[in-house]
Protein backbone atom coordinates (compact mmCIF):
# COMPACT_ATOMS: atom_id res chain seq x y z
CA UNK A 1 0.00 0.00 0.00
CA UNK A 2 1.34 3.42 -0.94
CA UNK A 3 -0.72 4.92 1.55
CA UNK A 4 1.17 4.06 4.95
CA UNK A 5 2.68 7.23 5.61
CA UNK A 6 -1.21 8.91 5.86
CA UNK A 7 -2.85 5.49 7.21
CA UNK A 8 -5.09 5.42 10.74
CA UNK A 9 -4.60 1.90 11.35
CA UNK A 10 -1.43 0.17 10.71
CA UNK A 11 -0.85 -3.44 11.21
CA UNK A 12 2.45 -5.31 10.43
CA UNK A 13 3.29 -9.21 10.63
CA UNK A 14 0.80 -9.23 13.49
CA UNK A 15 0.63 -12.94 15.31
CA UNK A 16 -1.40 -14.26 18.08
CA UNK A 17 -1.58 -17.93 19.24
CA UNK A 18 -3.82 -19.25 21.84
CA UNK A 19 -1.58 -22.03 23.26
CA UNK A 20 -0.51 -23.96 20.67
CA UNK A 21 -3.53 -22.90 17.83
CA UNK A 22 -1.97 -19.88 16.20
CA UNK A 23 -4.72 -17.79 14.74
CA UNK A 24 -3.08 -15.07 13.36
CA UNK A 25 -0.09 -15.95 11.06
CA UNK A 26 1.61 -12.41 10.06
CA UNK A 27 -1.48 -10.13 8.94
CA UNK A 28 -0.40 -6.38 7.13
CA UNK A 29 -3.10 -4.25 7.28
CA UNK A 30 -3.14 -0.34 6.23
CA UNK A 31 -6.32 1.36 6.48
CA UNK A 32 -6.85 5.49 6.02
CA UNK A 33 -8.70 8.09 7.62
CA UNK A 34 -12.39 7.77 6.50
CA UNK A 35 -11.92 4.66 5.19
CA UNK A 36 -14.47 1.38 5.44
CA UNK A 37 -13.03 -1.74 5.34
CA UNK A 38 -14.84 -4.95 5.52
CA UNK A 39 -12.90 -8.01 6.48
CA UNK A 40 -14.27 -11.17 5.03
CA UNK A 41 -14.02 -14.83 5.79
CA UNK A 42 -14.64 -18.03 7.12
CA UNK A 43 -15.46 -18.66 11.06
CA UNK A 44 -12.02 -19.50 12.52
CA UNK A 45 -10.33 -17.24 9.98
CA UNK A 46 -9.14 -15.09 12.80
CA UNK A 47 -10.74 -11.93 11.32
CA UNK A 48 -12.61 -11.04 14.60
CA UNK A 49 -9.07 -11.87 16.84
CA UNK A 50 -7.26 -9.45 15.03
CA UNK A 51 -10.32 -7.03 15.68
CA UNK A 52 -10.04 -7.34 19.12
CA UNK A 53 -6.10 -7.03 18.79
CA UNK A 54 -6.50 -3.54 17.50
CA UNK A 55 -7.76 -2.06 20.51
CA UNK A 56 -5.48 -4.15 22.84
CA UNK A 57 -8.43 -6.92 24.04
CA UNK A 58 -6.31 -9.40 22.96
CA UNK A 59 -2.00 -8.63 23.14
CA UNK A 60 -0.27 -9.81 19.91
CA UNK A 61 2.61 -11.94 20.17
CA UNK A 62 4.50 -10.46 17.43
CA UNK A 63 4.53 -7.68 14.82
CA UNK A 64 3.04 -4.27 15.83
CA UNK A 65 -0.26 -2.29 15.38
CA UNK A 66 -0.26 1.39 14.89
CA UNK A 67 -3.35 3.58 15.43
CA UNK A 68 -3.51 7.21 14.72
CA UNK A 69 0.66 7.12 14.52
CA UNK A 70 0.44 5.38 18.16
CA UNK A 71 1.73 1.72 18.72
CA UNK A 72 -1.14 0.13 20.48
CA UNK A 73 -0.07 -1.33 24.44
CA UNK A 74 3.97 -0.42 23.57
CA UNK A 75 5.83 2.82 23.44
CA UNK A 76 9.35 3.11 22.04
CA UNK A 77 11.52 5.36 24.19
CA UNK A 78 15.62 5.38 23.44
CA UNK A 79 15.27 2.77 20.80
CA UNK A 80 13.71 0.59 23.64
CA UNK A 81 10.11 -0.99 23.71
CA UNK A 82 8.01 -0.23 26.73
CA UNK A 83 5.05 -2.45 27.53
CA UNK A 84 2.60 0.31 28.67
CA UNK A 85 0.96 0.67 32.03
CA UNK A 86 -2.89 -0.53 32.00
CA UNK A 87 -4.07 2.97 32.42
CA UNK A 88 -1.97 4.14 29.19
CA UNK A 89 -3.85 1.73 27.02
CA UNK A 90 -6.94 2.37 28.75
CA UNK A 91 -6.42 6.07 26.97
CA UNK A 92 -5.16 4.81 23.56
CA UNK A 93 -8.88 2.30 23.73
CA UNK A 94 -10.75 5.22 24.93
CA UNK A 95 -10.14 6.59 21.37
CA UNK A 96 -11.63 3.94 19.34
CA UNK A 97 -15.27 3.07 19.40
CA UNK A 98 -16.26 -0.74 19.48
CA UNK A 99 -19.32 -2.19 18.50
CA UNK A 100 -19.73 -6.69 19.86
CA UNK A 101 -21.56 -9.06 18.41
CA UNK A 102 -23.58 -9.76 21.75
CA UNK A 103 -24.45 -6.28 22.15
CA UNK A 104 -23.29 -5.79 25.44
CA UNK A 105 -25.44 -2.70 26.41
CA UNK A 106 -24.70 -2.81 30.28
CA UNK A 107 -28.65 -4.03 31.12
CA UNK A 108 -28.65 -2.13 34.66
CA UNK A 109 -28.68 1.18 32.72
CA UNK A 110 -31.15 3.01 30.26
CA UNK A 111 -30.16 3.45 26.81
CA UNK A 112 -29.39 7.31 27.53
CA UNK A 113 -26.87 5.72 30.75
CA UNK A 114 -25.31 3.75 28.65
CA UNK A 115 -24.50 5.98 26.02
CA UNK A 116 -23.12 8.90 28.51
CA UNK A 117 -21.58 6.13 30.57
CA UNK A 118 -18.03 6.66 28.93
CA UNK A 119 -18.31 10.28 27.97
CA UNK A 120 -19.03 11.28 31.58
CA UNK A 121 -16.64 8.89 33.44
CA UNK A 122 -13.76 7.99 31.09
CA UNK A 123 -13.87 11.37 28.77
CA UNK A 124 -14.89 13.71 32.05
CA UNK A 125 -17.76 15.61 29.95
CA UNK A 126 -19.92 17.69 31.20
CA UNK A 127 -23.34 15.75 31.99
CA UNK A 128 -25.36 18.25 30.56
CA UNK A 129 -23.32 18.51 27.01
CA UNK A 130 -23.30 14.13 27.32
CA UNK A 131 -26.83 13.94 27.33
CA UNK A 132 -27.32 16.68 24.84
CA UNK A 133 -25.01 14.56 22.06
CA UNK A 134 -26.11 11.40 23.24
CA UNK A 135 -29.91 12.17 22.29
CA UNK A 136 -28.82 13.51 19.10
CA UNK A 137 -26.87 9.92 18.58
CA UNK A 138 -29.97 8.02 19.84
CA UNK A 139 -32.11 10.45 17.51
CA UNK A 140 -29.58 9.90 14.29
CA UNK A 141 -30.11 5.76 14.91
CA UNK A 142 -33.77 6.23 15.17
CA UNK A 143 -34.06 5.40 18.93
CA UNK A 144 -35.47 8.95 20.27
CA UNK A 145 -38.03 7.16 21.33
CA UNK A 146 -36.55 4.68 23.64
CA UNK A 147 -34.21 6.69 25.75
CA UNK A 148 -35.11 5.60 29.10
CA UNK A 149 -35.72 2.08 28.16
CA UNK A 150 -33.69 -0.55 29.60
CA UNK A 151 -31.97 -3.12 27.22
CA UNK A 152 -34.08 -5.66 27.98
CA UNK A 153 -36.97 -3.82 26.86
CA UNK A 154 -35.68 -3.15 23.09
CA UNK A 155 -35.29 -5.80 20.60
CA UNK A 156 -31.82 -7.15 19.53
CA UNK A 157 -31.57 -4.62 16.16
CA UNK A 158 -32.41 -1.57 19.17
CA UNK A 159 -30.20 -2.47 21.08
CA UNK A 160 -27.33 -3.17 18.54
CA UNK A 161 -28.27 0.76 17.40
CA UNK A 162 -27.80 1.67 21.01
CA UNK A 163 -24.62 0.02 21.13
CA UNK A 164 -23.37 2.01 18.11
CA UNK A 165 -24.85 5.25 19.01
CA UNK A 166 -22.41 4.32 22.64
CA UNK A 167 -19.32 3.91 20.61
CA UNK A 168 -20.14 6.89 18.63
CA UNK A 169 -20.81 8.81 21.73
CA UNK A 170 -17.03 9.00 22.62
CA UNK A 171 -16.08 10.41 19.17
CA UNK A 172 -13.96 7.98 18.29
CA UNK A 173 -11.77 8.12 15.15
CA UNK A 174 -11.77 4.46 14.73
CA UNK A 175 -14.67 2.39 14.69
CA UNK A 176 -14.34 -1.92 15.14
CA UNK A 177 -17.79 -3.28 14.16
CA UNK A 178 -17.09 -7.03 15.14
CA UNK A 179 -20.00 -9.25 13.84
CA UNK A 180 -22.45 -6.65 14.70
CA UNK A 181 -25.37 -8.90 12.85
CA UNK A 182 -24.31 -12.21 13.39
CA UNK A 183 -26.54 -12.43 16.54
CA UNK A 184 -29.15 -11.01 15.21
CA UNK A 185 -32.72 -12.16 13.88
CA UNK A 186 -32.44 -11.72 9.84
CA UNK A 187 -35.43 -9.62 9.98
CA UNK A 188 -33.91 -7.20 12.29
CA UNK A 189 -30.23 -7.04 10.28
CA UNK A 190 -31.47 -4.68 8.07
CA UNK A 191 -31.97 -1.90 10.73
CA UNK A 192 -28.61 -2.10 12.26
CA UNK A 193 -26.49 -2.46 8.31
CA UNK A 194 -29.07 0.87 7.49
CA UNK A 195 -27.43 2.65 10.21
CA UNK A 196 -23.83 1.26 9.57
CA UNK A 197 -24.28 2.57 5.79
CA UNK A 198 -25.26 6.03 7.17
CA UNK A 199 -22.23 6.11 9.04
CA UNK A 200 -20.05 4.88 6.31
CA UNK A 201 -20.83 7.89 3.96
CA UNK A 202 -20.71 10.31 6.96
CA UNK A 203 -16.68 9.48 6.39
CA UNK A 204 -16.20 7.35 10.02
CA UNK A 205 -12.93 4.71 9.50
CA UNK A 206 -14.89 1.75 10.15
CA UNK A 207 -13.39 -1.85 10.30
CA UNK A 208 -16.19 -4.13 10.07
CA UNK A 209 -16.38 -8.04 10.42
CA UNK A 210 -18.74 -9.52 8.78
CA UNK A 211 -20.67 -12.07 7.27
CA UNK A 212 -22.97 -9.69 5.30
CA UNK A 213 -21.84 -9.43 1.64
CA UNK A 214 -24.62 -7.17 0.57
CA UNK A 215 -23.27 -4.53 3.20
CA UNK A 216 -19.63 -5.00 1.86
CA UNK A 217 -20.86 -4.27 -1.81
CA UNK A 218 -22.46 -1.42 -0.77
CA UNK A 219 -20.55 0.24 1.74
CA UNK A 220 -16.84 -0.96 1.58
CA UNK A 221 -14.28 1.14 0.22
CA UNK A 222 -11.62 -2.34 0.29
CA UNK A 223 -12.75 -5.84 0.91
CA UNK A 224 -10.42 -8.16 3.11
CA UNK A 225 -10.67 -11.60 2.36
CA UNK A 226 -8.89 -13.76 5.89
CA UNK A 227 -8.65 -17.41 6.16
CA UNK A 228 -5.95 -19.41 7.92
CA UNK A 229 -5.01 -16.23 9.55
CA UNK A 230 -3.55 -14.63 6.57
CA UNK A 231 -4.86 -11.92 4.55
CA UNK A 232 -5.56 -14.24 1.09
CA UNK A 233 -6.92 -11.38 -1.24
CA UNK A 234 -7.90 -7.41 -0.68
CA UNK A 235 -9.04 -4.71 -2.81
CA UNK A 236 -12.17 -2.69 -4.43
CA UNK A 237 -15.45 -5.15 -3.33
CA UNK A 238 -15.84 -5.32 -7.25
CA UNK A 239 -13.16 -6.61 -7.82
CA UNK A 240 -12.94 -8.49 -4.87
CA UNK A 241 -16.79 -9.96 -4.98
CA UNK A 242 -17.20 -10.25 -8.08
CA UNK A 243 -13.72 -11.02 -9.59
CA UNK A 244 -11.92 -13.06 -6.98
CA UNK A 245 -8.55 -13.97 -7.79
CA UNK A 246 -7.82 -16.69 -4.88
CA UNK A 247 -9.44 -20.29 -4.87
CA UNK A 248 -10.09 -20.21 -1.51
CA UNK A 249 -12.00 -16.67 -2.00
CA UNK A 250 -14.09 -17.72 -4.94
CA UNK A 251 -15.29 -21.19 -2.68
CA UNK A 252 -16.19 -18.88 0.37
CA UNK A 253 -18.35 -16.45 -1.98
CA UNK A 254 -19.80 -19.19 -3.49
CA UNK A 255 -21.71 -20.23 -0.72
CA UNK A 256 -23.84 -16.38 -0.39
CA UNK A 257 -25.00 -16.90 -4.11
CA UNK B 1 -58.47 -36.34 16.38
CA UNK B 2 -61.75 -38.06 15.01
CA UNK B 3 -63.78 -36.16 13.05
CA UNK B 4 -66.97 -37.12 14.56
CA UNK B 5 -69.77 -34.79 14.54
CA UNK B 6 -70.55 -34.72 18.16
CA UNK B 7 -67.26 -33.28 18.65
CA UNK B 8 -68.10 -30.71 16.17
CA UNK B 9 -70.91 -29.57 17.88
CA UNK B 10 -69.14 -29.36 21.02
CA UNK B 11 -66.32 -27.08 19.93
CA UNK B 12 -68.36 -23.90 20.41
CA UNK B 13 -68.48 -24.81 24.47
CA UNK B 14 -65.06 -25.72 24.40
CA UNK B 15 -63.64 -21.85 24.29
CA UNK B 16 -61.36 -21.61 27.65
CA UNK B 17 -62.99 -18.20 27.86
CA UNK B 18 -66.35 -19.49 29.27
CA UNK B 19 -64.11 -21.97 31.78
CA UNK B 20 -65.41 -21.93 35.12
CA UNK B 21 -62.71 -22.60 38.11
CA UNK B 22 -64.13 -25.45 40.50
CA UNK B 23 -64.79 -24.33 44.06
CA UNK B 24 -61.35 -25.03 45.98
CA UNK B 25 -62.64 -27.16 48.71
CA UNK B 26 -59.55 -29.27 49.58
CA UNK B 27 -57.48 -25.77 49.72
CA UNK B 28 -60.14 -24.45 52.08
CA UNK B 29 -60.52 -27.16 54.26
CA UNK B 30 -56.55 -27.15 54.76
CA UNK B 31 -56.18 -23.38 55.68
CA UNK B 32 -59.12 -24.14 57.76
CA UNK B 33 -57.68 -27.29 59.36
CA UNK B 34 -54.10 -24.86 59.53
CA UNK B 35 -55.15 -21.91 60.86
CA UNK B 36 -57.36 -24.10 63.77
CA UNK B 37 -53.87 -25.69 64.91
CA UNK B 38 -52.28 -22.33 64.90
CA UNK B 39 -54.74 -20.37 66.71
CA UNK B 40 -55.12 -23.40 69.45
CA UNK B 41 -51.40 -23.55 69.71
CA UNK B 42 -50.88 -19.93 70.14
CA UNK B 43 -53.70 -20.19 72.66
CA UNK B 44 -52.10 -23.04 74.63
CA UNK B 45 -48.76 -20.68 74.92
CA UNK B 46 -50.73 -17.78 75.85
CA UNK B 47 -52.38 -18.71 78.49
CA UNK B 48 -49.81 -21.06 80.13
CA UNK B 49 -48.59 -19.50 83.50
CA UNK B 50 -44.94 -20.97 82.81
CA UNK B 51 -44.20 -18.43 79.71
CA UNK B 52 -45.07 -15.61 82.25
CA UNK B 53 -46.16 -13.13 79.83
CA UNK B 54 -46.72 -10.34 82.28
CA UNK B 55 -43.29 -10.45 83.52
CA UNK B 56 -42.15 -10.36 79.13
CA UNK B 57 -44.84 -7.36 79.34
CA UNK B 58 -42.82 -5.43 82.07
CA UNK B 59 -39.68 -6.04 80.66
CA UNK B 60 -39.81 -5.85 77.16
CA UNK B 61 -39.20 -1.80 77.40
CA UNK B 62 -36.96 -1.98 80.46
CA UNK B 63 -33.92 0.55 80.15
CA UNK B 64 -31.39 -2.19 80.56
CA UNK B 65 -32.97 -4.33 77.82
CA UNK B 66 -33.36 -1.30 75.56
CA UNK B 67 -29.71 -0.71 76.21
CA UNK B 68 -28.77 -4.13 75.52
CA UNK B 69 -30.72 -3.84 71.99
CA UNK B 70 -28.99 -0.68 70.76
CA UNK B 71 -25.59 -2.42 71.77
CA UNK B 72 -26.41 -5.60 69.38
CA UNK B 73 -28.00 -3.01 66.81
CA UNK B 74 -25.07 -0.87 66.61
CA UNK B 75 -22.36 -4.02 66.69
CA UNK B 76 -24.18 -5.32 63.98
CA UNK B 77 -24.24 -2.29 61.89
CA UNK B 78 -20.85 -1.72 62.74
CA UNK B 79 -19.24 -5.07 62.05
CA UNK B 80 -21.52 -5.96 58.82
CA UNK B 81 -20.41 -2.45 57.47
CA UNK B 82 -16.23 -3.24 58.10
CA UNK B 83 -16.96 -7.03 57.32
CA UNK B 84 -18.78 -5.48 53.65
CA UNK B 85 -16.08 -3.24 52.97
CA UNK B 86 -13.30 -5.68 53.83
CA UNK B 87 -15.27 -8.99 52.61
CA UNK B 88 -15.28 -6.52 48.56
CA UNK B 89 -11.10 -5.84 49.06
CA UNK B 90 -10.68 -9.49 49.73
CA UNK B 91 -13.17 -10.75 46.73
CA UNK B 92 -11.11 -7.97 44.67
CA UNK B 93 -7.80 -9.05 45.60
CA UNK B 94 -8.94 -13.02 45.39
CA UNK B 95 -9.71 -12.76 41.78
CA UNK B 96 -6.68 -10.40 40.83
CA UNK B 97 -4.10 -12.02 38.66
CA UNK B 98 -1.68 -10.58 41.66
CA UNK B 99 -0.69 -14.09 43.03
CA UNK B 100 0.84 -12.05 46.54
CA UNK B 101 -2.93 -10.51 46.66
CA UNK B 102 -4.75 -13.53 45.76
CA UNK B 103 -2.94 -15.74 48.24
CA UNK B 104 -2.97 -13.62 51.09
CA UNK B 105 -6.71 -12.94 50.40
CA UNK B 106 -6.79 -17.17 50.07
CA UNK B 107 -5.16 -17.54 54.03
CA UNK B 108 -7.05 -14.45 55.56
CA UNK B 109 -10.47 -16.37 54.19
CA UNK B 110 -9.21 -20.08 55.31
CA UNK B 111 -8.37 -19.01 58.54
CA UNK B 112 -11.20 -16.48 59.36
CA UNK B 113 -13.76 -19.41 58.06
CA UNK B 114 -12.10 -22.43 59.62
CA UNK B 115 -11.93 -21.27 63.14
CA UNK B 116 -15.05 -21.17 65.29
CA UNK B 117 -16.41 -17.08 66.08
CA UNK B 118 -16.48 -18.24 69.53
CA UNK B 119 -12.47 -18.80 69.77
CA UNK B 120 -12.19 -16.03 67.09
CA UNK B 121 -13.96 -13.69 70.31
CA UNK B 122 -12.20 -15.01 73.01
CA UNK B 123 -8.64 -14.87 71.51
CA UNK B 124 -9.06 -11.03 70.72
CA UNK B 125 -10.50 -10.37 74.40
CA UNK B 126 -7.52 -12.45 75.10
CA UNK B 127 -4.77 -9.88 72.99
CA UNK B 128 -2.99 -9.20 75.85
CA UNK B 129 -1.77 -11.97 77.08
CA UNK B 130 -0.40 -12.67 73.83
CA UNK B 131 1.20 -9.32 73.09
CA UNK B 132 0.77 -7.39 75.91
CA UNK B 133 1.86 -3.82 73.78
CA UNK B 134 1.22 -3.45 70.54
CA UNK B 135 3.70 -1.01 68.70
CA UNK B 136 3.43 0.93 65.42
CA UNK B 137 6.88 2.28 65.09
CA UNK B 138 7.29 4.58 68.30
CA UNK B 139 4.03 4.74 69.03
CA UNK B 140 3.40 2.14 71.43
CA UNK B 141 -0.21 1.06 73.32
CA UNK B 142 -0.83 -1.35 76.28
CA UNK B 143 -2.99 -3.88 74.84
CA UNK B 144 -5.76 -4.04 77.33
CA UNK B 145 -5.93 -0.22 76.36
CA UNK B 146 -6.86 -1.20 72.73
CA UNK B 147 -9.05 -4.11 73.00
CA UNK B 148 -11.63 -3.71 75.25
CA UNK B 149 -14.82 -5.84 75.13
CA UNK B 150 -15.87 -3.38 72.51
CA UNK B 151 -12.98 -3.38 70.29
CA UNK B 152 -12.77 -7.08 70.29
CA UNK B 153 -16.71 -7.71 69.63
CA UNK B 154 -16.36 -5.69 66.53
CA UNK B 155 -13.09 -6.66 65.36
CA UNK B 156 -13.78 -10.61 65.95
CA UNK B 157 -17.61 -10.21 64.22
CA UNK B 158 -16.27 -7.87 61.43
CA UNK B 159 -12.99 -9.87 60.74
CA UNK B 160 -15.41 -13.42 60.60
CA UNK B 161 -17.71 -11.58 58.33
CA UNK B 162 -15.61 -10.12 55.97
CA UNK B 163 -14.32 -13.98 55.47
CA UNK B 164 -17.64 -14.71 54.39
CA UNK B 165 -18.75 -11.50 52.57
CA UNK B 166 -15.61 -12.37 50.79
CA UNK B 167 -16.76 -15.04 49.04
CA UNK B 168 -20.47 -14.29 48.71
CA UNK B 169 -18.77 -10.98 46.58
CA UNK B 170 -16.96 -13.21 44.81
CA UNK B 171 -19.81 -15.43 44.16
CA UNK B 172 -21.90 -12.36 42.88
CA UNK B 173 -19.33 -10.58 40.28
CA UNK B 174 -18.53 -14.03 38.88
CA UNK B 175 -22.18 -14.21 37.97
CA UNK B 176 -21.84 -10.96 35.96
CA UNK B 177 -21.06 -11.65 32.03
CA UNK B 178 -17.24 -11.57 31.15
CA UNK B 179 -18.19 -9.35 28.03
CA UNK B 180 -19.51 -6.41 30.46
CA UNK B 181 -15.86 -6.50 31.49
CA UNK B 182 -14.13 -6.31 28.25
CA UNK B 183 -16.96 -3.89 27.41
CA UNK B 184 -15.80 -1.57 29.85
CA UNK B 185 -12.32 -2.22 29.44
CA UNK B 186 -12.69 -1.81 25.46
CA UNK B 187 -14.33 2.07 26.33
CA UNK B 188 -11.57 2.88 28.18
CA UNK B 189 -12.67 2.43 31.62
CA UNK B 190 -10.30 1.58 34.55
CA UNK B 191 -10.54 -1.70 36.91
CA UNK B 192 -12.27 0.73 39.77
CA UNK B 193 -14.51 2.44 37.58
CA UNK B 194 -15.40 -0.71 35.89
CA UNK B 195 -15.63 -2.66 38.84
CA UNK B 196 -17.60 -0.04 40.29
CA UNK B 197 -20.38 1.52 37.65
CA UNK B 198 -20.24 -1.79 35.69
CA UNK B 199 -19.75 -5.10 37.70
CA UNK B 200 -21.10 -4.67 40.91
CA UNK B 201 -24.34 -3.57 40.21
CA UNK B 202 -24.60 -6.37 38.37
CA UNK B 203 -23.51 -8.40 40.60
CA UNK B 204 -25.96 -6.99 43.24
CA UNK B 205 -28.68 -9.38 41.86
CA UNK B 206 -26.91 -12.15 43.44
CA UNK B 207 -24.78 -10.80 46.58
CA UNK B 208 -27.93 -9.18 47.98
CA UNK B 209 -30.04 -12.31 48.91
CA UNK B 210 -27.26 -14.76 50.56
CA UNK B 211 -25.65 -10.98 52.33
CA UNK B 212 -29.56 -10.39 53.91
CA UNK B 213 -28.97 -13.95 55.29
CA UNK B 214 -25.63 -12.92 56.68
CA UNK B 215 -26.67 -9.89 58.18
CA UNK B 216 -29.44 -11.90 59.98
CA UNK B 217 -26.78 -14.55 60.94
CA UNK B 218 -24.91 -11.31 62.42
CA UNK B 219 -27.73 -10.15 64.25
CA UNK B 220 -27.75 -13.69 65.96
CA UNK B 221 -24.07 -13.66 66.19
CA UNK B 222 -23.80 -11.06 68.09
CA UNK B 223 -25.20 -12.52 71.01
CA UNK B 224 -21.94 -14.20 71.36
CA UNK B 225 -20.26 -11.42 72.66
CA UNK B 226 -21.95 -11.65 75.72
CA UNK B 227 -18.99 -14.51 76.75
CA UNK B 228 -16.76 -11.26 76.50
CA UNK B 229 -18.83 -9.56 78.88
CA UNK B 230 -20.36 -7.04 75.98
CA UNK B 231 -23.86 -5.98 77.63
CA UNK B 232 -25.63 -6.76 74.13
CA UNK B 233 -28.90 -7.94 74.63
CA UNK B 234 -28.89 -11.19 75.29
CA UNK B 235 -25.97 -10.32 78.06
CA UNK B 236 -28.73 -7.85 79.68
CA UNK B 237 -31.69 -10.22 79.69
CA UNK B 238 -29.34 -12.60 81.14
CA UNK B 239 -28.06 -9.62 83.81
CA UNK B 240 -32.20 -9.83 84.87
CA UNK B 241 -32.73 -13.09 84.99
CA UNK B 242 -29.57 -13.60 87.34
CA UNK B 243 -31.17 -11.20 89.37
CA UNK B 244 -34.81 -12.25 89.15
CA UNK B 245 -34.51 -15.92 88.34
CA UNK B 246 -37.07 -15.25 85.66
CA UNK B 247 -35.20 -17.40 82.96
CA UNK B 248 -37.90 -18.04 80.22
CA UNK B 249 -40.09 -14.81 80.34
CA UNK B 250 -36.62 -12.47 80.40
CA UNK B 251 -35.29 -14.48 77.16
CA UNK B 252 -38.96 -14.50 75.74
CA UNK B 253 -38.12 -10.69 75.69
CA UNK B 254 -34.89 -11.13 73.79
CA UNK B 255 -36.36 -13.99 71.39
CA UNK B 256 -39.23 -11.07 70.56
CA UNK B 257 -36.85 -8.27 69.92
CA UNK B 258 -34.40 -10.46 67.48
CA UNK B 259 -37.89 -11.92 65.50
CA UNK B 260 -38.71 -7.98 65.49
CA UNK B 261 -35.12 -6.81 63.78
CA UNK B 262 -34.55 -9.75 61.26
CA UNK B 263 -38.73 -8.93 60.16
CA UNK B 264 -37.87 -5.61 59.05
CA UNK B 265 -34.74 -6.55 57.76
CA UNK B 266 -36.59 -9.30 55.51
CA UNK B 267 -38.78 -6.57 54.24
CA UNK B 268 -35.68 -4.10 53.74
CA UNK B 269 -33.85 -6.76 51.60
CA UNK B 270 -37.31 -7.06 49.69
CA UNK B 271 -37.24 -3.47 48.54
CA UNK B 272 -33.36 -3.75 47.87
CA UNK B 273 -33.94 -6.71 45.99
CA UNK B 274 -36.39 -5.14 43.95
CA UNK B 275 -34.22 -2.39 43.57
CA UNK B 276 -31.25 -4.55 42.26
CA UNK B 277 -33.10 -6.54 39.79
CA UNK B 278 -34.46 -2.89 37.61
CA UNK B 279 -33.89 -3.75 34.18
CA UNK B 280 -34.86 -7.11 34.33
CA UNK B 281 -38.03 -8.30 32.39
CA UNK B 282 -41.27 -8.22 34.68
CA UNK B 283 -39.46 -7.06 37.44
CA UNK B 284 -41.59 -4.21 38.83
CA UNK B 285 -45.04 -3.62 38.06
CA UNK B 286 -44.27 -0.72 36.27
CA UNK B 287 -41.97 -2.95 33.90
CA UNK B 288 -45.09 -5.52 33.25
CA UNK B 289 -47.36 -3.11 31.42
CA UNK B 290 -44.39 -1.78 29.08
CA UNK B 291 -43.98 -3.30 26.07
CA UNK B 292 -40.38 -5.79 25.75
CA UNK B 293 -39.04 -8.43 23.15
CA UNK B 294 -37.00 -11.76 23.85
CA UNK B 295 -33.81 -10.92 26.51
CA UNK B 296 -30.50 -11.59 25.47
CA UNK B 297 -28.63 -13.08 21.53
CA UNK B 298 -29.52 -15.58 19.63
CA UNK B 299 -33.53 -15.00 19.65
CA UNK B 300 -34.33 -11.23 19.70
CA UNK B 301 -37.91 -10.67 18.30
CA UNK B 302 -39.44 -7.96 18.37
CA UNK B 303 -42.96 -7.93 20.25
CA UNK B 304 -44.12 -4.48 19.08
Amino acid sequence: MSMSETSLVRARNVHKAFGPLEVLKGIDLDVAPGEVVVILGPSGSGKSTFLRCINHLEAIDQGFIEVDGEQIGYRLRDDRLIKLSNSDIAVQRSKIGMVFQQFNLYPHMTALQNVIEAPIGVHGQNRNEAVRYAKELLNRVGLAEKIDAYPRQLSGGQQQRVAIARALAIRPRLMLFDEPTSALDPELVGEVLATMRDLAKEGLTMIVVTHEIGFAKEAADRVVFMDGGVVVEQGPPAEVLTNPSHPRTRSFLSRFI
Amino acid sequence: MSGSASIQTDDRLRDVKLAHVPFPVTRLALWIFTLAVALGFAYIVAINPNFGWPVVAQYLFDPTVMQGLWVTLGLTVVAMIIGVVLGLILAIARMSNDRLASSLASLFIWFFRGTPLLVQLIFWYNMSTLFPRISIGIASWDTNDLITPLTAAIVGLALNEAAYMAEIIRGGLLSVDKGQAETAEAFGMNRARALWRIIIPQAMKSIVPPTGNQLISMIKATSLVSVIAMADLLYSVQSIYNRTFEIIPMLLVAVLWYLFITSILNVGQGAIERYYNRGDRGSTPADRTKEYATPMVGAAHEHV
